[in-house]
């Protein structure tokens, strides 16, 4: 009994702040609804906020359909959440999840569009490793210029998300252009399509996100190098201190962020997307940072938080169709989450609770100053 | 003195802590008009809460304060202020891009036709308080200009610009130089002569004894004595600091060399700046033996113990180990050959704040057996980790509510014992040691010390480095003095003086 009680109060302490941020965004979100709905033919209806809700919710998890869309929306921003969430537990920023999303996305369509017609036991998994390898490496280059120059991630990594739109463009215009179609695009993938396991749309590479949390759950909270990570992030000089090297120890998280982040590219390609064109949207990226923000860098945090987002994205259209609430809203919704999630102090006041405070380091690696030295002096 | 009237008393204040820690059990504590008292006791004994409590930062569970014999209440500091109580935190509270005169009127400005500032006339008063109290400040100089005694000054100004007759301050001298201390104190007997009382808190026994009127000793949350400088001496009052008796001498015992453990050879190393801080430096420790590098701190002790680390790449010369070159080994190379460091800054380098004492315990040594194995032996083994911080933290008398406590709640004491436990292994063959007491109180000093000539009586050899004289000369069997990055003599424990290696230290010769 007592040992419930301490387990609850525990997940209380992490999760308070996180859950009432969302209650309170949906409160404010309602207030917005109604001020809105003022100014459309309907006039104002003030329970309009509630009606938008419940089809929010029915759209999300009212119906099979409906939780395989949810399912199937989260699962890149599982990946995405642990790449971002990964980089914190570093004390890194890697905004660059929406380039390496955009790398492993185009890794996986190339490789398997040319294994289309192979046995998907081949194909499958020689997709989902290029898509890996392309995130990885697009994840090794900020990692290795801040080891080594000190050039900053978030910089690198915004720079960089740029390069990776206008490289990709290029490639599938000039080099893999795909013969047959009127506009640029990468072949039909064929076999290397994830299986779908279930319905219309449940593929693969849901359980596999879900895997991947506890893998990096694993890492993180069981091995050395998990440890190794955590240190650099908390303390890089007592890191030195203790015989690790932080330069290899920021190119190893900042390349395995990027794998997450590949994977995560190569799952919406080859279980959603199926061809790269230029223009294919990378707002998984930047959805990321939130569901890590959101999750506070646990995994398990942001396996719920990337099911949340999911959710949000499954049920707005829903939510238009019915109440004519635009898909918009869930933009407002996101952003007021994470903006008080910034502002805990406002949640705590709102809500009068006097939980311990827990400092948000993810916070903190986000505003850190630019061109913070975490990796110190040259090593020897 | 003792016919003054009470300004200030404090009765049975009692505050435990939402942790369980019982901070000030039904402490009293008497102040008279124009007196010094010094509330004396080791890192969290509980002195700081008690003079929180009184400025109405910390609630009382319970307790009475009488002001002048009133019975008053203290709801927060604004309370406090009102009732003539100044406090100096030991991190000040000024804004460094601001004036001296801007920081005092702070929150209490002088307005005049409106809403204009009136900073001369405020000028003008701290002028005034500045001369009384013995010093000269400049109202227009900006705070980040002025040296760390001269912002403490700052500070007090603020608080007698407030009206204050009770001034606390906590550990005043810890970030002063001698000579600042003994400015401080001048302003201290000022303060006294114009009626005004100082509460100060401290753990060095000779401040106290120098200063006090009166002295408070706390340990634990409780008052142990009370006792006038007159009466008393160090012994007795480290004995009531600690609970026990307390050898302020260590009893280094004699030493027996061996093999030559470590072997530096004209090295060069440059400052984090680029100037060359140690020029062709060249020492020998051997094993069983304790030797200490006295010195004025910044005259290359930083580089050497960096460069020793494994932090710091030399640009020329060697460090070998029994014979082994390890100029250019990695930090984990040299600890596989038995070096084992404790370094100066606990917080930026010991420890990990924010990991509990297992993790802290085990942090240099995390990817070995048996604290990892397994798969790839990367996986962690909590089992060893959590038997070795139980193990270390009985044998260490590391207080703690348990080994998963934070490293970022124990008191200094414990945080450096958590150190200490960590790199006096067994199988040390060379320990560096940076000012590894400094900030500690007199039991965690005299404690860490005997752990230092136990290692070396096991065989170890011990390099020791410490800006406190007194430390070095009581502990090494051998002191080395450092001057500009080169060593300028060597003396054996006997033979070395105070006046010799103090003027060493100071010129880099022998005669001035």
């Amino acid at each position: 009994m007592t040992r419930v009680r301490t387990f609850a109060r525990q997940i209380w302490q992490v999760a308070s702040i996180p859950l009432l941020a969302i209650v309170l965004a949906f409160i404010v979100a309602a207030v917005v609804i109604v001020v809105s709905s003022v100014f459309t033919s309907s006039g104002f209806e003030p329970l309009l906020p509630l009606a938008a809700y419940g089809s929010l919710l029915a759209g999300a998890f009212g119906s099979g359909t409906g939780i395989a869309n949810t399912l199937v929306a989260a699962a890149p921003l599982i990946l995405g959440g642990l790449a971002v969430g990964l980089g914190f537990k570093a004390g890194l920023f890697n905004i660059g999840v929406a380039g390496q999303f955009l790398v492993g996305a185009f890794g996986a369509a190339v490789v398997g569009a040319r294994l289309a017609d192979a046995p998907a036991a081949v194909a499958v998994p020689l997709a989902m490793v290029a898509g890996a390898l392309g995130g990885a490496a697009f994840g090794f280059i900020p990692g290795f210029l801040k080891a080594r120059t000190g050039a900053h991630e978030v910089v690198t990594t915004i720079m960089l998300n740029n390069a990776a739109v206008l490289l990709l463009t290029w490639a599938v215009n000039d080099l893999v252009r795909a013969p047959g179609f009127s506009f640029p695009r990468t072949g039909e993938i064929g076999n290397s399509a994830l299986p779908v396991l279930l319905g219309r749309n449940l593929h693969l590479g849901i359980p596999l996100a879900v895997l991947t949390v506890f893998v990096v759950r694993w890492l993180l909270e069981r091995t050395t190098i998990g440890f190794e990570i955590r240190t650099v992030g908390q303390n890089p000089n007592a890191a030195r201190y203790a015989g690790m090297r932080p330069i290899f120890i920021i190119a190893l998280t900042m390349t395995l962020s990027g794998l997450l982040a590949g994977v995560a590219g190569a799952i919406q390609m080859l279980g959603v997307i199926g061809f790269y064109a230029p223009g294919i949207t990378a707002s998984v990226g930047f959805d990321s940072i939130a569901v890590a923000l959101l999750g506070r860098s646990n995994p398990i945090g942001i396996l719920f938080a990337a099911i949340l987002f999911g959710a949000f994205r499954a049920g707005a259209p829903l939510m238009q169709i019915e109440t004519s609430v635009p898909i918009e809203v869930i933009d407002i919704i996101q952003a007021l989450v994470i903006l008080f999630l910034a502002a805990d102090l406002i949640v705590r006041r709102v809500f009068r609770i006097r939980a311990p405070k827990v400092e948000l380091t993810e916070l903190k690696t986000v505003t850190q100053s630019w061109g913070g030295a975490a990796s110190g002096t040259p090593p020897p | 003195m003792g016919d003054q009237p009470s300004v200030l008393e404090m009765r049975g204040i009692t505050k435990r802590f939402p942790t369980g820690t019982l901070a000030n059990d039904a402490i009293d504590l008497d102040v008279r008009r124009g007196e010094i008292h010094a509330l004396l006791g080791e890192n969290g004994a509980g002195k700081s809460t008690l003079m929180n409590i009184l400025y109405g930062l910390v609630p009382p569970d319970a307790g009475e304060i009488l002001i002048d014999g009133q019975p008053v209440t203290i709801r927060d500091p604004a309370d406090a202020i009102a009732r003539g109580i100044g406090m100096v935190h030991q991190h000040f509270m000024l804004v460094p891009v601001l004036s001296v005169a801007e920081n005092v009127v702070l929150g209490n400005e002088i307005v005049r036709a409106g809403q204009l500032l009136d900073l001369g006339e405020a000028a003008q008063r701290i002028k005034l308080f500045a001369e009384k109290l013995g010093f000269d400040v400049d109202p227009f100089s900006r705070i980040d200009q002025l040296s760390v005694g001269q912002q403490q000054r700052v500070e007090i100004l603020k608080a007698i610009y407030r009206n204050a007759r009770i001034l606390v301050l906590d550990e005043p001298t810890a970030v002063l130089t001698p000579q600042e201390t003994r400015e401080i104190f001048e302003v201290f007997r000022r303060l006294r002569s114009e009626g005004a009382s100082v509460i100060f808190i401290s753990h060095k026994l000779d401040e106290v004894l120098a200063i006090a009127d009166r002295i408070t000793v706390i340990r634990r949350g409780k008052v142990v004595g009370s006792r006038r400088p007159t009466e008393t001496n160090e012994n007795e009052l480290a004995e009531l600091m600690v609970g026990r008796a307390v050898n302020l001498r260590v009893d280094r015992g004699r030493s027996h060399p061996g093999e030559i453990a470590l072997e530096v050879a004209g090295l060069r190393a440059k400052d984090d700046r680029g100037h060359e801080a140690l020029r062709g430096l060249d020492l020998v420790v051997r094993a069983g033996e304790i030797v200490g590098i006295a010195g004025v701190a910044g005259n290359g002790q930083d580089e050497i113990v960096e460069s020793l680390m494994g932090l710091r790449r030399p640009t020329a010369g060697t460090i070998r180990m029994a014979g082994h070159d390890l100029t250019r080994a990695t930090v984990d190379q040299r600890r596989d050959r038995g070096m084992s460091f404790v370094p100066a800054d606990r917080h930026r380098f010991g420890l990990v704040l924010t990991y509990p004492i297992d993790d802290n315990l085990a942090l240099t040594r995390y990817a070995d057996p048996p604290f990892a194995g397994g798969f790839a032996g990367i996986v962690r083994n909590f089992r060893a980790i959590a038997a070795n911080a139980v193990r270390l933290m009985k044998e260490f008398d590391i207080r703690a509510s348990g080994p998963k406590a934070l490293a970022a709640t124990l008191s200094g004491g414990n945080q450096q014992k958590v150190i200490v436990a960590r790199e006096f292994g067994q199988e040390v063959k060379l320990l560096v040691l940076d000012q590894p007491t400094r900030g500690l109180d007199v039991g965690s000093i005299e404690f860490i010390h005997k752990q230092v000539i136990a290692r070396r009586d096991h065989g170890a050899a011990v390099l020791l480095v410490s800006a406190e004289l007194d430390e070095v000369l009581e502990l090494s069997d051998r002191v080395l003095v450092v001057f500009r990055g080169n060593i300028v003599g060597s003396f054996a424990a006997e033979e070395a003086q105070r006046e010799k290696i103090g003027l060493l230290m100071a010129t880099g010769a022998a005669r001035a």
